[in-house]
């Protein structure tokens, strides 16, 4: 019986990897996070200055919270009319179709794409698109951001929200119809009440998702270390000020930037629990 | 139900029109969201495949000044992605590596012990680290190998924080596709004393097979067109190398350093579509392995 006992504790063991990975990452992120923390305090959270020059340096985060803030809440905007009427397509007007698994492939796609290939095509296709209707003149910034940011987690809003809208019971939707109720009646005052958590996680998750998102919105969102100021105006978010920025840092510098990542990872955190506690509830 | 009471007593003409414009609304908005699909792919392929040919795909990124030649003689761009493509194949064969055993383990784990109040834990410890954005996992990585082991950036570190992506998707695609395995054939297998470790050898993991494979071509899928955290670990590099302490280049890092030179945009739409098209195809043969998917 050894083999028993050797793979009962190589199983084990295995599952000791993430335990170590999850405490490394997180004490890693700490430590590496410490001395712009010692150096500013509360003050690196608040303060919007991002002043690189040396001997002057002075670092805060809000432009950049605000910055994800802000275009990771559009973006959720934007995708949730598209990722309800897609679901409910999916899940309830074409249910079991070959309409609806053509559709539901077709979704599953953009989930595929690379966030790379989206910022290329966001910033040759899109952009000069939102140049044309003479709201913006770079065409970069926040809007931009959102609306490819938007495409980018439909799939994820969409694929859970369908399979929860799928799950409603037939007899309650058929109870409705049997009183007389219209397919539109059926769907707001019995599918949706019913549905109604399992769709909020799944606009949470992908809130989630579009929080660290880094290269599409590198791309287009204009890289201004400023709280944006308007929809069409430039800023920057979490995640893009770290890929612009860590390649040449160093001291100060590179700890801010890796207590920018603990900070996001600290949000993304909380919003997937968010996510996933109401999921729990749901099942 | 106290809306379909009051509904009723309306005008039935009326709650048919908004019955019917509310299907139109459904179906339009599912229309506008596949089209970005059919705009995204349609670009890439009419822009992208002139630089297609045998060089694209045998020789290294050309330098910017012969890029700029040939712009400006209204050439196709001499070079290719060599560089990017073997780079990007050593380091998701390195992150395959690190990740692929432990992940299948710990999905074993969590699977056989789920009642367990530890392999919960772990459970949600993998969800949370499945949700932690790309970007950070470079960091770490950078502060794991590029500072303390390679002292410079590396295709090790690189493949790590590939690695570090990958495992949380492999543990949990193991553990949804063992549960999907009938526990008739568990019990059948102890039935007749078989003993543990063969049972999961000889039964859990054949039975599983086409599921965990779907797994992780799922997880390659996801790891192939990840650009943010090897910037800060395998940085690039203009030369094909094997060297996993040097830095390599990798495919989306070609596109990124394309981009950011205006002498190479033709090459950044057919880099873009290779990269998209390799993607896609790895994500469609998952779920055709998927759907062939069968427990005895």
């Amino acid at each position: 019986m050894s083999g028993d006992r050797v793979t009962k504790a190589l199983l084990f063991i295995s599952s000791l990897t993430i335990l170590l990975l999850s405490a490394g990452i997180v004490i890693s992120l700490l430590g590496g996070a410490l001395p712009a923390f010692k150096e500013f305090g509360v003050r690196f959270i608040t303060s919007s200055v991002w002043n690189p020059t040396e001997g002057s340096e002075e670092y805060g985060a809000m432009a950049f919270i605000a910055g994800t803030v802000i275009t990771s809440i559009l973006a959720l905007i934007i995708c949730i009319p598209m990722a309800f009427s897609t679901s409910l397509f999916i899940a309830e007007y074409y249910n079991g179709t070959r309409t609806s698994r053509i559709l539901r492939s077709l979704v599953d796609l953009l989930a595929g794409i690379p966030s790379i290939v989206y910022g290329f095509w966001g910033f040759y296709a899109l952009r000069p698109l939102l140049v044309a209707t003479g709201l913006t003149d770079q065409g970069f910034g926040v809007f931009t951001a959102s609306l490819v940011l938007a495409i980018m987690i439909v799939p994820y809003a969409t694929s859970l929200s369908a399979e929860i809208i799928s799950m409603v019971p037939a007899e309650l939707k058929e109870a409705a119809y049997s009183l007389g109720a219209t397919r539109r009646e059926v769907i707001f005052s019995v599918v949706i009440p019913s549905a109604r958590s399992g769709i909020i996680a799944s606009f949470i998750l992908a809130l989630g998702r579009a929080l660290g998102e880094t290269m599409a919105v590198t791309m287009l969102i204009g890289n201004a270390n400023v709280i944006p100021k308007g929809l069409f105006a430039p800023g920057n978010t979490m995640a893009s000020v770290i890929a612009n920025q860590f390649g040449e840092a160093s001291g100060l510098k590179m700890s801010a930037l890796i207590a920018i990542g603990l900070l996001l990872f600290l949000i993304t955190a909380l919003v997937n629990y968010l996510g996933k506690l109401i999921i729990k509830r749901f099942a | 139900m106290t809306e379909i009471n009051t509904a009723l007593t309306d005008n039935i003409g009326r709650r048919n029109r908004t019955n019917v414009r509310f299907r139109y609304l459904v179906i339009a908005g599912a229309v506008i969201t596949v089209i970005p699909i059919f705009l995204i792919v349609g670009s890439l392929a009419i822009k992208g495949f002139r630089q297609i040919n045998l060089a694209f795909f045998t020789q290294p990124a050309p330098d910017t000044f012969q890029a700029m030649m040939a712009a400006s003689t209204g050439d196709i761009i001499p070079g290719g992605i060599a560089n990017g493509l073997t780079g990007s194949l050593l380091m998701v064969f390195l992150a395959s590596l690190f990740a692929i055993p432990p992940g299948l383990m710990t999905g074993i784990y969590i699977y056989e012990n789920s009642s367990q109040k530890y392999a919960r834990f772990i459970r949600s410890l993998a969800e949370i680290l499945q949700g932690v954005p790309s970007i950070i996992l470079g960091i770490i990585a950078y502060i794991w190998i590029v500072k303390n082991i390679t002292k410079g950036y590396s295709a090790l570190a690189g493949s790590v924080s590939l690695a570090i992506m990958m495992l949380p998707l492999i543990i949990r695609s193991t553990e949804e596709t063992m549960r999907m395995i009938p526990v008739s054939i568990r019990e059948a297998a102890f039935a007749l004393g078989t003993p543990y470790y063969k049972m999961i050898y000889k039964i859990l993991i054949p039975v599983s097979f086409s599921g965990l494979a779907t797994g992780v071509l799922l997880a390659l899928s996801r790891i192939l067109g990840e650009t943010a955290p090897l910037m800060l670990t395998a940085l690039g590099s203009p030369a094909i190398s094997f060297d996993i302490t040097k830095p390599v280049s990798a495919v989306p890092l070609l596109i990124w350093d394309f981009y950011n030179d205006p002498n190479m945009v033709s090459l950044v739409w057919s880099a873009s579509l290779f990269l998209m098209v390799f993607v896609l195809s790895m994500n469609l043969l998952a779920r055709s392995v998927a759907s062939k998917h069968k427990y005895i």
